[in-house]
């Protein structure tokens, strides 16, 4: 067992999630290829979703694999960075967003 | 038992040949002459396997090419492909596409696309359209940063230009006969994505940008050898590049690597599977020993490939080969 609990190595063993569930391991393996894979959407447009969204979601692992898918597919630096600005926006939306309760009770409660 | 090379991941790459039948791994013929005829480069790109640059001295004879034209004859290549350092940069270039263009093969130049501006080698692409040479250009990002980190300050624009005046002369249009593809490979420690979509970003950018036009796109993988190899270890990179060709390993693309079929010569005649086994110095096994002309093509033909962990490359994803990926 390592003394970090995020590993770079950790990465490669993503296709091993499904290890001691191994049939809803498989269909969310099923359910990723093709929520990820050219649809309507590109395979470009998707995975400038996933980097915002890994962004957000802080995770490490997605952040390195989606880096890289967007660098294989040509994209460029600029538009990775766009992508990560709209996960932001919309993450400080969020937040802003709700402030609307912290005001309405605040309206409620001040005479 | 087969040939394994003292190479970092040499044994897991025998390994997973071993398991899909294809280990030993064999020649089935020799199709594709591949010819390295100068280690002279107007550039010194950072990625590049043989260390071509402007202080590399190595050119091919003529005496050396006579040889090669002459096993070119052998009905059973298709293709002859010039390659270097700037093939450009070996002074019987000229002499050589004129005499191969007698052949009625398929001729191919590699050429960085910039020395074509070059004084003294401006006449080349009328050269090449005279033999119906195909020209190959190297164009490694449709983005101009990425291609001038890779290969120096100023390459895009002049390759954009230099483009332009191929397409002059009739390369990458429609009906002209006359063939330019473009080669990209990443800039940096990472692998190319779809050799189609890719393709698409290309012709996207470079049609409706920079109004220049190109048949076909071929995607490399760029093999940990030469100066990618220094740039992989210099910059903490070669465990994990190593790695994702590994996990890439594809058997269907190993089927169909580019050595199985191609014959590749070195500027002094010696002879190798692949222009990367050349880079490394390790010739072809066969069971007769000599130069360009010395052995038969069919005793070369039925040989054992030397293998080495570079060779996770060619079969990572869809393949690489020169003529770009191996698989859909």
């Amino acid at each position: 067992m390592s003394e970090n609990y995020y590993e770079k190595a950790d990465l490669e063993d993503f296709p091993n999630i499904g290890e001691y569930a191994p049939e809803a391991g498989e269909k969310f393996f099923e359910y990723y290829t093709v929520a990820t894979g050219a649809g309507k959407l590109s395979e470009r447009e998707k995975s400038l979703i996933a980097l915002a969204v890994a962004t957000v979601r802080h995770c490490p692992y997605c952040i390195d694999a989606y880096t890289g898918k967007c660098l294989s597919l040509g994209i460029g630096k600029d538009e990775m960075m766009e992508a990560v600005h709209v996960g932001a926006a919309m993450a400080a939306g969020d937040i802003l967003a709700h402030a609307t309760q912290m005001r309405k009770i605040i309206k409620k409660k001040e005479m | 038992m087969g040939l394994k090379e003292k190479t970092d991941f040499a044994g897991n790459f025998i390994e997973k040949l071993s398991i899909c039948g294809l280990y030993p791994l064999y020649a089935t013929g020799v199709e594709i002459l591949q010819m390295n005829i100068t280690r002279r480069c107007n550039l010194s790109c950072k990625h590049c396997h043989v260390q071509a640059g402007p202080g590399r001295t190595e050119n091919m004879t003529r005496e050396t090419m006579a040889r090669c034209i002459r096993a070119a004859g052998d009905p059973g290549i298709t293709t002859v492909d010039i390659t270097g350092g700037a093939p450009e940069m070996n002074p019987d270039l000229e002499w050589l596409v004129v005499e191969m263009g007698k052949l009625d093969k398929r001729v191919l130049v590699r050429s960085n696309l910039v020395i074509l501006l070059e004084e003294g080698f401006r006449h080349l692409p009328a050269v090449f359209a005279a033999n119906g040479v195909e020209v190959v250009g190297s164009l490694p990002d449709y983005l101009g940063e990425g291609t001038e980190r890779q290969r120096g300050r100023d390459v895009f624009g002049r390759a954009i230009e230099a483009i332009r005046l191929l397409n002059g002369l009739g390369y990458g249009k429609p009906g002209s006969g006359l063939v330019l593809d473009l080669v990209h490979n990443p800039v940096g420690a990472y692998l190319p994505g779809e050799q189609k979509h890719l393709e698409t970003e290309y012709r996207r950018v470079l049609g409706g940008v920079h109004g220049v036009s190109f048949n076909g796109l071929f995607c490399l993988v760029n093999c940990p050898v030469g100066r990618y190899l220094d740039y992989l270890k210099n910059s903490g990179n070669l465990r994990d590049y190593l790695m994702s060709l590994e996990a890439s390993f594809n058997p269907e693309s190993a089927g169909r690597v580019m050595c199985r079929t191609t014959l590749s010569v070195g500027w002094d005649g010696s002879l190798y599977d692949c222009d990367f086994n050349q880079a490394l110095n390790l010739e072809v096994s066969c069971s007769e020993k000599g130069k360009i002309g010395d052995i038969d093509l069919p005793v070369l033909a039925g040989r054992e490939i030397r293998l080495g962990g570079h060779c996770l490359a060619c079969t990572a994803g869809a393949g690489s080969s020169c003529q770009g990926s191996l698989t859909e």
